[in-house]
């Protein structure tokens, strides 16, 4: 159906152009194994569950959660989730039949997608493991023998069921309830794929383990689902990628991930999401600490249509630290409303929460914080600090900091800023010989610098490409 | 031949009102022109107008660099061509450091000539900012700040001639490289300055200051005057200016003294 593009559609597909060629290929579908009618019902979930073999006490609470979902509104506080049309997704997509463990065995199609990517490059090089996913299902899984002869675990979550159902049903649904919000809920009933990671009490897992998300076909939901467990005074680095083909229709990814930290572990969670402009992005994230355990987000949001993200830490016992470090990259006609959320249940906790986002074009970019302390939570110390960069006068940038504190023995820091690249900044950079995009990525990435900083530097230089793509969308 | 920018009758305006009435200069690679005059005569105008600062609008005239058309140009053509301009008051880049701005600087004007070109090594560019920076007698650890953030006046002003000294350009302009700096800032600035002179650097320094023009000894002098250049001769019309001032010229041209 041939139609009128409006301005909008038009620079979204300039930025698209260049995502197109690195991201946005798809792959044919002819040999998929299943996928399933557009819509959702309880029959569904329930055919969901049966396919995967998954004991009773998981339908079960695979059907509670549908009816969670069905019977929760849409969040209106937030973006625009009102053109989102739950019949037309495809809720389950099964493109193997089986998981491979080497590369040359997953089907061409997909294995040169993850090429593209460069998945299997990164795997060689700098990491202790990776899962790759493929619509709703883990095609690829390998982890480091030496870790996993220390006891490490490394799975897609349907295999982790499998194998280590009892381990599973301990801690799965117990950081985010099944019917904590109306996208927890929808994973929670129709969740596939994902990662489960258990790192024994001491183990520290040196090398990143990598997953990475791609959705391929259209009109596709994908709902994988993640639980981390890192035991006493062990540590890991999990990192999550993810990209999908540019369609004309909406698609919808939604993960719940759930992470435990024990006494004395720590836990770095780093995303680098890089949706295509018709996907929206509704995740939910927490972690819970316990004593003298840390818990670090590293969040970068660059793609997407709406993305609503909010990476949450609970600090339950004395000594645990929070840190969410959270960048969004809102281009044109895309909306960013990310943050952290911090609760300080314990007393003597810290936390810091530092956000950097910006906005490009019509571009919007929230900042969404909650900073909490419980009566009781003496002589905790927070630090917030958010900032936003404008790159044009139509960018938006919002900030709704919520701080409740309970408590009189608390050091909390907030500090915000706004601010614009100037046309003196240009100017001066361009004096210099860089042109106008290279200037803006220029700005841009110093902007970020005291957050990318903190990332691998194999993470820190492709985040700084995903942003010189975004920025080369819509100038010259 | 060196390459010579020639300014012919050009008026500029910022937002409709006119501050370039006609200028006319002629600069060539290897001389020192230094260009004095009154606040709001439209000295610092000329410079960003050189540059291309798109506040500034050209209503008429040409300046032609090396045969091209230098006002059709972005300013990042013009500084990829040779034409350098120091500021006045250079802004602050957070999280961008000046080895790195330095590097893309470099880089920028590599592309250009080849969109091939992977760009200078970083052990090759290291050594050519330690020698530049031992040149002018910067601390290395300038390298690793952040441009211009936190910087004293005397330290942008050294991060401004920094970056004359490592992009190397044709035709240098000192946007009154020497305000706001002590006696000791000033001497180091246009020491700098003029270790940098040569045959292969045309430098148009923008100045009040006779102190500056001792360092430099330009061979020529220009007055500008409300926007025009209204009398230009050797470094005698510069002693001039420092015994008497501009009141004799506003006297002389039938000019009243306007403040910026």
């Amino acid at each position: 159906m041939p139609k009128e593009l409006t301005a909008q559609e038009e620079s979204l597909r300039e930025i698209n152009a260049e995502y197109l060629e690195k991201y946005g290929f798809h792959d044919p579908e002819d040999f998929y194994a299943l996928k399933s009618e557009p819509g959702l019902s309880e029959e569904v979930v329930r055919r969901i569950s049966a396919l995967k073999g998954e004991p009773e006490w998981m339908t079960e609470f695979r059907v509670k959660s549908y009816h969670a979902f069905m019977k929760k509104p849409l969040p209106t506080w937030g973006a625009n989730l009102g053109d989102i049309d739950f019949a037309k997704i495809h809720y389950y997509v099964k493109a193997t039949e089986k998981q491979e463990h080497d590369w040359d065995d997953v089907p061409p199609d997909i294995k040169r997608t993850f090429d593209r990517l460069g998945i299997p490059e990164a795997e060689q090089k700098f990491l202790s493991g990776v899962g790759a996913q493929y619509e709703s299902e883990v095609v690829y899984h390998k982890i480091r023998e030496d870790l996993e002869a220390q006891g490490v675990i490394f799975l897609d979550m349907d295999s982790a069921l499998r194998e280590h159902p009892d381990l599973v049903k301990e801690y799965f649904g117990t950081v985010i309830p099944y019917n904590d919000n109306k996208f927890a809920a929808l994973n929670s009933s129709v969740w596939s794929g994902g990662s489960f990671i258990y790192v024994p009490p001491g183990v520290h897992v040196e090398l990143p383990l990598q997953a990475y998300f791609r959705i391929n076909t259209e009109n596709m939901g994908q709902f994988e689902r993640t639980l981390i467990i890192v035991d006493e005074g062990a540590f890991v680095h999990y990192v999550e990628g993810c990209t999908a083909p540019i369609w004309s229709t909406d698609s919808l990814h939604s993960a719940v991930v759930e992470i435990i930290v024990k006494e004395g572990g720590r836990c770095r969670y780093t995303t680098i999401q890089n949706w295509s402009n018709n996907v929206y992005n509704l995740v939910t994230k927490r972690a819970i600490a316990y004593k003298n355990g840390t818990m670090e987000w590293v969040d970068a949001n660059l793609g997407s249509k709406v993305t609503m993200k909010y990476p949450a830490v609970y600090l339950l016992e004395p000594g645990a630290h929070g840190e969410i470090l959270s960048i969004a990259f809102a281009g044109d006609g895309q909306h960013q409303d990310a943050g952290g959320k911090v609760v300080h249940v314990a007393p003597d906790t810290t936390s810091r929460i530092i956000s950097k986002s910006i906005s490009k074009d019509t571009g919007r970019g929230s900042y969404r914080g909650l900073l909490k302390a419980h009566k009781g939570a003496r002589n905790i110390r927070s630090n917030v600090v958010c900032d936003a960069l404008l790159l044009n006068p139509e960018a938006r940038s919002d900030t709704y900091p919520y701080i409740e504190i309970e408590e009189d023995d608390v050091t909390v820091g907030h500090e915000a800023s706004v601010s614009k690249v100037g046309e003196e900044q240009l100017f001066y950079l361009m004096s210099r010989g860089l042109n106008e995009a290279e200037a803006n990525a220029m700005i841009v990435n110093g902007f970020i610098e005291p957050l990318t900083k903190e990332l691998p530097a194999e993470f820190s230089l492709e985040l700084r490409r995903l942003i010189e793509i975004q920025l080369e969308g819509s100038i010259g | 031949m060196g390459a010579t920018l020639e300014i012919r009758n050009l008026h500029v305006s910022i937002d409709g009102a006119p501050i370039l009435k006609g200028v006319d200069l002629v600069l060539k690679q290897g001389e020192t022109h230094a260009l004095m005059g009154p606040n709001g005569s439209g000295k610092s105008t000329l410079a960003y107008a050189l540059m291309g600062h798109p506040s500034y609008q050209v209503d008429a005239g040409q300046v032609i660099f090396n045969g091209a058309d230098v006002l059709e140009l972005e300013p990042d053509e013009r500084s990829r061509m040779g034409i350098f301009l120091a500021f006045q008051y250079p802004v602050s880049v957070p999280g961008v450091t000046v080895a790195n701005f330095l590097r893309s600087g470099i880089n920028a004007r590599r592309k250009a000539e080849n969109p091939d070109d992977p760009g200078i090594s970083i052990p090759e560019f290291r050594r050519l900012l330690k020698q530049k920076m031992d040149l002018l007698g910067i601390d290395h650890k300038f390298a690793g700040r952040y441009l211009n953030e936190g910087f004293s006046g005397g330290e942008k002003k050294r991060n401004e001639v920094l970056q004359l000294a490592t992009l190397e350009p044709l035709i240098g302009i000192l946007d009154e490289t020497d305000s706001g700096l002590d006696i000791d800032a000033l001497r180091i600035v246009a020491e700098g300055v003029n270790k940098l002179k040569g045959p292969g650097l045309g430098i148009l320094v923008i100045t009040h200051y006779k102190r500056m023009l001792e360092y430099l000894q330009p061979e020529y002098v220009h007055l500008m005057m409300d926007g025009r250049i209204v009398e230009s001769g050797g470094p005698e019309l510069a002693q001039t200016v420092e015994d008497h001032g501009y009141a004799p010229f506003f006297e002389k041209f039938g000019l009243e003294a306007t403040e910026e």
